[in-house]
């Protein structure tokens, strides 16, 4: 009989659940992971990486309808939906085979079944149906993740409205898309299906689409799409979904009221995601839930003594690198390290649509809020080098300082590749640095980065190329 | 003889300290300026640099020591010519004593960031000058621009990041302690301020002033002073004709690029008199009373909102010119708040001159660690007797506070007699 007492558990295998198990046992710990379908979970299956090789494909066949601009020819271009689907979930299936390997790699046991906490300290793991041994261990970390949010009217059927489960794997290219809900993955659904040549309609219930994100740049993006062909419907709501058998009407209400009828093949629900509280035995424990999260502390702790919650289930921002940083953090605390508290104000977001967007920090707007007396920089893609030798002239570097300290409050961009970017102020935030050693930073030449420079620099008026 | 490194005394109070890391090894050519090694104290990492040129013979207090005394030796380095035998015997600490060193604890110096004097007296100087560059605080640019702004002193405060790196929100946080005597703080006036004492309620309108931090830690350290060390006062007189006439002489030299002021005039008499009396050149530690090797006249000077100490650095050693120039500079730049921590730190003796208000005479609170402080009143004439008859002189009233716990009433009037001797005979600059 194998031995099914743990130093500890932790319920799913996704980005937060694995990571801190590779951590807690490199730091010695006997730990067990338990996942009930995919190691890797919704990121690496069902939503960043799939999403990341759907929209690699986008950007190719973008590029290669673009030929010309590049004095290529390349003239009959087109796709076999199959093929680029498979090849997203054959990038999914090997990372995640990666994930289970580095998990032996690391002595983790890894137990394929559905977790339930059975009071404290205690799991039950059933597969099928059928009871596999239960298991106790002196921590126990919920990292169950989140799925996606269903408002009542529109409620997903998987056939004609979809979550990004279904829109990962199109059988067939819908010639009319509506998307509701314009976050980072309403709106990376909608460039990719536009791309690939779908009519898309993205609906927005906010004044602004990627509402978390800088107005400004924002606006940028909007802009960016509507050239592409994309309809932005903001601050306005789907009230109601008529189907047919084969097409969906939706009625679009305005926020004054207005009503408008738009009928699509397809429907991509993306009106955020909910956190997994539910049949996991949460019930036979103290911790406390809020808006659909476990309540926890900055160390992830719950209100019951040895239990802990990271990831989604624990709260937003519902970030995959959120959710690694958390775990890491959890399981040192555990294993009796001294860990820092995650700044929640430093975790960027990438949106991998075409312009990509990418951000840290506080937006202009917040930062006045806050009562920053703040200078800002811009730098646009039309005066860099190297953007304009790769075709990609549209975009803008913004960056966001408190005037009277010169820290560096927010940095927001739109543009290509900005998603790789965005480090480097992550970095220079977590440091604490000023303007002052952004200045003295040798950016090389010629890269989209020198745009982060430039940028600083235009906060203090001192830019060079513009 | 090789030339012996020693363990250098980072700031007044350290008595012992910890081998952090060599940065040569044995055989390794060492030149002028060269890091030696990473000394750690209880505050601070410094680097130890070397003055002198030649080969690191031998390490003899290896990596990872702690707790190893001042002054010991911690490397021997040969100069040039000189081979691996010489090391024999070269390391006993502290070197062949030309005069009995009482302990051989602390070889203060001045302050952290100023350059340790030579201490043991071996046939061959030993000089170590702990760069003040290398006073390694560790903490994040935006901490240290704030600690700026702010006039907070990062040296005092705990660091929260890794490995004790001091982020934002330690400064932010960080207690009103700590905050550095250079601090010209613009505080903003508070419209209502709770003064908390209800006897202020008897009295008539006034103006509720909120403390600077500059105000706060003078009020921290004179009531500390006044609390702690066992202040002992003498004063005396002395007379200035000589030195007015000899300063008149020297003004009126023809392209002469200097005014000479009667308190420049004092303070290199007093780093003289400090060196010829050096009992009188200390501070008081619980370990042991440290005796400075040479004279750092810190000057009182009034600014706005306070007062201010810049340092004359080895004032015994400069000329009346070179004085009255540097005072010239500090007391601008103190006045411009523009005083940088060493131009302030660090003076083994401080000289406070009321006279240009006409006071007569006055004591004043010993500016610690320093064990004496010097009152300076007015020249003024007055009658005095000499040989049974009635005459008029310039006579100028010195009195001298001194730290009790270290400098005795002798030490204390051998001092001032001194300096007396010095003043009344300004010849004696020449010496």
């Amino acid at each position: 009989m194998a031995d099914n007492s743990f130093d500890a558990i932790i319920i799913g295998g996704g980005p937060g659940g694995y990571v801190a198990a590779i951590r807690g046992a490199q730091l010695g710990l006997k730990v067990c992971v338990v996942e009930k379908q995919h190691l890797g979970g919704i990121c690496l299956n069902w939503g960043c990486i799939p999403t990341k090789a759907l929209l690699r494909t986008a950007e190719i066949f973008h590029n290669m309808k673009h030929a010309e601009d590049y004095g290529l020819s390349a003239k009959t271009v087109s796709f076999d939906l199959k093929k680029v689907v498979e090849r997203s979930r054959g990038v999914s299936a090997q990372l995640s085979q990666g994930v289970g390997y580095l998990l032996k790699k690391n002595k983790v046991t890894v137990i394929d079944g559905e977790a339930k906490l059975n009071g404290p300290g205690k799991v039950t793991v059933s597969k099928d149906g059928k009871a596999l041994p239960s298991l106790s261990a002196k921590h126990v970390i919920v990292a169950s993740g989140a799925r996606p949010r269903a408002l009542p009217g529109i409620e997903p059927d998987g056939k004609l409205v979809w979550t990004y489960f279904e829109a990962l794997v199109p059988d067939k290219m819908p010639k009319k898309l509506l998307v509701i809900g314009s976050g980072a993955i309403g709106i990376e659904f909608a460039s990719f299906y536009r791309t690939m040549g779908a009519e898309v309609t993205v609906v927005e219930v906010l004044p602004q689409i990627l509402p978390a994100e800088d107005a400004e740049i924002a606006a940028l993006a909007c802009k960016q799409f509507e050239k592409q062909g994309i309809t932005v419907i903001t601050s306005a709501k789907v009230t109601k979904l008529n189907k047919s058998k084969t097409s969906v009407v939706a009625m679009v209400e305005d926020d004054k009221g207005k009503s408008a009828e738009i009928k699509v093949d397809r429907v991509i629900s993306a009106v955020g995601v909910v956190g997994n509280i539910e049949n996991i035995g949460l019930e036979t424990t103290k911790a406390k839930t809020d808006r659909g999260c476990i309540v926890v502390d900055e160390f992830s702790r719950t209100a019951e003594p040895g239990l802990y919650a990271i990831g989604d289930v624990a709260g937003p921002p519902m970030l995959a690198h959120k959710a690694e940083h958390e775990g890491v953090i959890c399981i040192e605390k555990i294993a009796g390290l001294s860990p820092h508290p995650m700044n929640k104000g430093q975790i960027p977001g990438c949106t991998y649509c075409h312009p990509q967007i990418a951000s840290v920090g506080l937006t202009e707007a917040k930062a006045k809020e806050q009562g920053f007396e703040v200078k800002v920089g811009r730098f646009p893609f039309l005066a860099n080098g190297k953007a304009i030798a790769l075709g990609e002239p549209d975009g803008l570097v913004k960056t966001i300082f408190d005037k009277k300290t010169g820290q560096l409050l927010g940095a927001h961009m739109v543009g290509a590749e900005v998603t790789e970017l965005i480090q480097g102020f992550v970095v220079a935030m977590g440091l604490e640095t000023t303007e002052e050693e952004l200045m003295h930073t040798i950016f090389p030449h010629p890269t989209l980065s020198e745009m982060m420079h430039e940028s600083v620099l235009d906060a203090f008026g001192r830019a060079i190329h513009i | 003889m090789p030339i012996q490194i020693l363990m250098p005394a980072l700031s007044p109070t350290m008595t012992e300290g910890k081998i952090a890391k060599w940065l040569k090894k044995e055989g390794d050519a060492v030149e002028s300026g060269d890091v030696l090694a990473e000394i750690e104290t209880d505050k601070a990492t410094m680097e130890v640099e070397a003055v002198d040129e030649g080969t690191l013979g031998k390490i003899v207090v290896a990596e990872g020591t702690e707790g190893v005394p001042v002054n010991q030796v911690i490397a021997l380095i040969l100069e040039d010519g000189e081979d691996a035998s010489a090391l024999d015997g070269a390391a006993e600490a502290p070197a062949p004593a030309a005069k009995p060193a009482p302990t051989p604890v602390a070889e203060p110096a001045p302050a952290p960031a100023t350059p340790v004097a030579p201490s043991a007296p071996t046939a061959t100087e030993t000089r170590i000058i702990a760069s003040p560059l290398a006073g390694r605080i560790i903490a994040s640019p935006l901490a240290r621009r704030i600690a700026t702004e702010r006039g907070i002193d990062l040296a005092a405060i705990n660091g929260s990041g890794p490995k004790g790196r001091i982020v934002k929100s330690d400064v932010e946080s960080a207690a009103p302690g700590a905050v550095s005597s250079a601090a010209p703080a613009a505080t903003p006036p508070v419209a209502s301020l709770n003064v908390g004492d209800p006897l202020l309620g008897t009295m008539p309108e006034l103006e509720a002033v909120p403390n600077s931090s500059m105000r706060k830690v003078i009020a921290q350290r004179l009531t500390e002073s006044a609390r702690e060390v066992p202040h002992f006062n003498i004063s005396m007189d002395v007379e200035i004709d000589t030195l007015l006439d000899t300063r008149k002489r020297l003004n009126a030299n023809e392209g002469g690029d200097f005014k000479i002021s009667v308190n420049d005039f004092i303070i290199k008499a007093c780093a003289l008199a400090l060196l010829r009396i050096p009992a009188a050149n200390a501070s008081y530690t619980e370990e042991a009373t440290l005796l400075y090797k040479r004279a750092d006249i810190s000057v009182a000077v009034a600014i706005d909102g306070g007062l201010i100490t810049p340092v004359v650095r080895d004032a015994a050693n400069k000329g009346l010119a070179a004085i009255s120039g540097e005072i010239k500079t500090l007391a601008g730049r103190a006045k411009a708040g523009q005083l940088q921590p060493e131009e302030y730190q660090g003076g083994t003796f401080t000289i406070s001159n009321l006279g240009m208000f006409g006071v007569k005479s006055f004591t004043s609170i010993i500016n610690p660690p320093q064990g004496a402080i010097l009152s300076v009143g007015a020249g003024e004439q007055r009658a005095i007797v000499k040989s049974g008859a009635l005459s008029i002189a310039t006579v100028m009233s010195l009195s001298l506070a001194v730290d009790h716990r270290c400098i005795d009433g002798a030490t204390a009037a051998a001092f001032i007699k001194e300096l007396k001797g010095i003043l009344e005979e300004p010849l004696q600059f020449m010496l």
